[in-house]
């Protein structure tokens, strides 16, 4: 497990039209083992920030700090899903999955057999060995996410990993992500801009502003765990519901 | 989940029956297959009708009659072509490949060798193959050239618009994972390319034994391209037509193999 500290974030890109601020001195904290969700409008530099957090791009200032070590432009620290599945088509369930053991030249023979003992875990027995192709949405998205955590990080970054599925499957997968995270002991950074699924998931959420993003909201959820989609129905959940949507609504420009 | 499951096992299955269906095949060869029947048919007729002489059109028949007699000779002449043709497209294949890598890999190179690319495929290769003939002598060497040349920017234009065709999700991924660029080459984008990289092939090969012929005709003592020049000279109008009929089913044969060789390498494409 592992602390996460984005610490004052900026990140300015040039475009023909002149200059524009997409992050604005951001920080953001996720302590060790903590899911914390990140909900913004669209457009809002969620995934710059995934990506400075990656590495794929370095930002204008601030710092990116893994366990007080800086990593800022540092590849390969953090564990990354991508909006899409990104599977690549021409590989097996299982040799996707191991992905990261090949790039960094890890033991690909052990990760095989973890991947393949982890089939059962992620709805995904019998389909090792089957390619992407062959596989519906939910069990894209589930490959993927199995690749995520064989990938060996203390930090997984989820960049809606639900986004494109279909109400009922995306339920079905937040339900059994929420199973699996009690099992899984890692900090887990999520962005989505499903408020639903920020409560159902989280323990802390950060709102962020309209572009340029900056935190506009960070609250706590307070909800019991073990949690199930029934906390829908808890009156606490409509609070922090009414909470949140009403900041999003004011950062967009509805009082 | 489990419904779920069963219900994509189901979908595999039927699809693999779907595909594998001999009637789909008999449907998509009936029609060219009858309608090449009824113009070889139309043309025996309309020479019979007209009395034409040999030299000038010969009837199907007596075409199929000379392949059947010379087919010994032929043979021969088949070797020679493909004995040039197979060097010849190697040599294309491993350079175009080379060079479609190295392009991909430096901007600059791009912009200096592209259009050079282009500008080498306006000048006519029966301009080229004399000279090369002249400065290579009748030997092998000039005939494999000339074949490597006219197949060489199908497979270079391909494998470098190839290698920019990955995923760009799939390429931040594994960035991400830290993958350098032999890395990214070989886990993405060669296996990404190779659809592209099997069109440029498939354009080749159809060149590959036209321009084999090409360079016989011009200079060398055995292959079809000989075979063509002399029968034109004793005016074996039958002979030469026998020539092109032998030099398109080999061309035919050596594109299946290939797209046979592609539905083998990129089987993952079947299964969508």
């Amino acid at each position: 497990m592992a602390t996460l500290d984005v610490r004052g974030i900026s990140k300015t890109f040039r475009t023909p039209d002149g200059p524009v601020t997409v992050i604005d001195r951001l920080t953001i904290r996720a302590a060790a083992g903590e899911f914390v969700a990140i909900i913004g409008p669209s457009g809002s530099g969620k995934s710059t920030l995934f990506n400075i957090i990656a590495g794929l791009e370095t930002p204008d200032s601030g710092a990116v700090v893994i366990d007080g070590v800086d990593v800022t432009g540092q590849r390969g620290q953090v564990a990354y899903m991508p909006q899409r599945d990104a599977l690549l088509p021409w590989r097996s369930v299982i040799e996707n999955a191991v992905l990261a053991t090949i790039v960094q030249r890890g033991d690909v023979a052990a990760a095989r057999r973890e991947a393949r003992a982890l089939l059962d875990d992620f709805g995904l027995t019998g389909w090792g060995d089957a390619r992407p192709a062959m596989l519906s949405g939910g069990m894209r998205q589930r490959a993927a996410l199995l690749r995520t955590v064989l990938w060996h990080r203390p930090i997984m970054l989820l960049d809606e990993p639900f986004g494109a599925l279909d109400a009922l499957t995306r339920a079905q997968l937040q339900q059994w992500l929420l199973g699996l995270r009690d099992r899984l002991d890692q900090t887990i950074l999520l962005v989505t801009h499903d408020i639903d699924e920020a409560l159902l998931l989280a323990d802390r959420v950060y709102v962020l502003t309209p572009r340029p993003a900056r935190v506009a909201l960070e609250m706590a959820v307070n909800l019991p765990r073990p949690r199930s989609y029934a906390v829908v129905a808890d009156p606490a959940f409509a609070r922090l519901k009414l909470r949140l949507q009403q900041v999003l609504m004011e950062g967009v420009g509805y009082p | 989940m489990q419904s779920e499951q069963a219900q994509r096992i189901a979908q595999a299955a039927s699809s693999r029956r779907k595909s594998s269906g001999v009637q789909q095949h008999i449907a998509q060869f009936l029609p060219p297959f009858a309608l090449l029947s009824a113009l070889v048919m139309a043309w025996e007729l309309m020479v019979r009708q007209l009395a034409l002489p040999a030299w000038l059109l010969p009837p199907p028949s007596r075409i199929l009659s000379t392949l059947v007699s010379n087919l010994p000779v032929l043979g021969e002449h088949v070797a020679a072509t493909l004995t040039v043709t197979a060097p010849g497209f190697g040599l294309a294949l491993v350079s175009g490949f080379a060079l479609g890598v190295l392009i991909d890999a430096s901007p600059l190179l791009r912009r200096a060798v592209y259009p050079l690319l282009v500008t080498s495929q306006t000048i006519p290769i029966v301009a080229i193959a004399p000279l090369l003939v002249v400065g290579f002598g009748f030997g092998m060497l000039p005939k494999v050239l000339v074949v490597a040349l006219v197949t060489f920017f199908p497979i270079v234009v391909n494998t470098a618009d190839g290698l920019q065709a990955a995923d760009r999700d799939q390429r931040r991924l594994l960035e991400a994972m830290g993958a350098n660029y032999w890395q990214l080459l070989r886990l993405l984008r060669l296996p990404a390319a190779l659809p592209s990289i099997f069109t440029g092939i498939k354009v080749a090969v159809t060149y590959s034994i036209i321009g084999a012929v090409l360079a016989e005709w011009i200079g060398a003592n055995a292959g079809l391209g000989v075979y063509i020049a002399r029968s034109l000279r004793a005016f074996r109008t039958d002979q030469v037509f026998v020539a092109a009929l032998v030099t398109s089913l080999l061309t035919i044969g050596l594109f299946t193999l290939v797209t046979l060789l592609e539905r083998w390498i990129i089987s993952w494409r079947d299964e969508s």
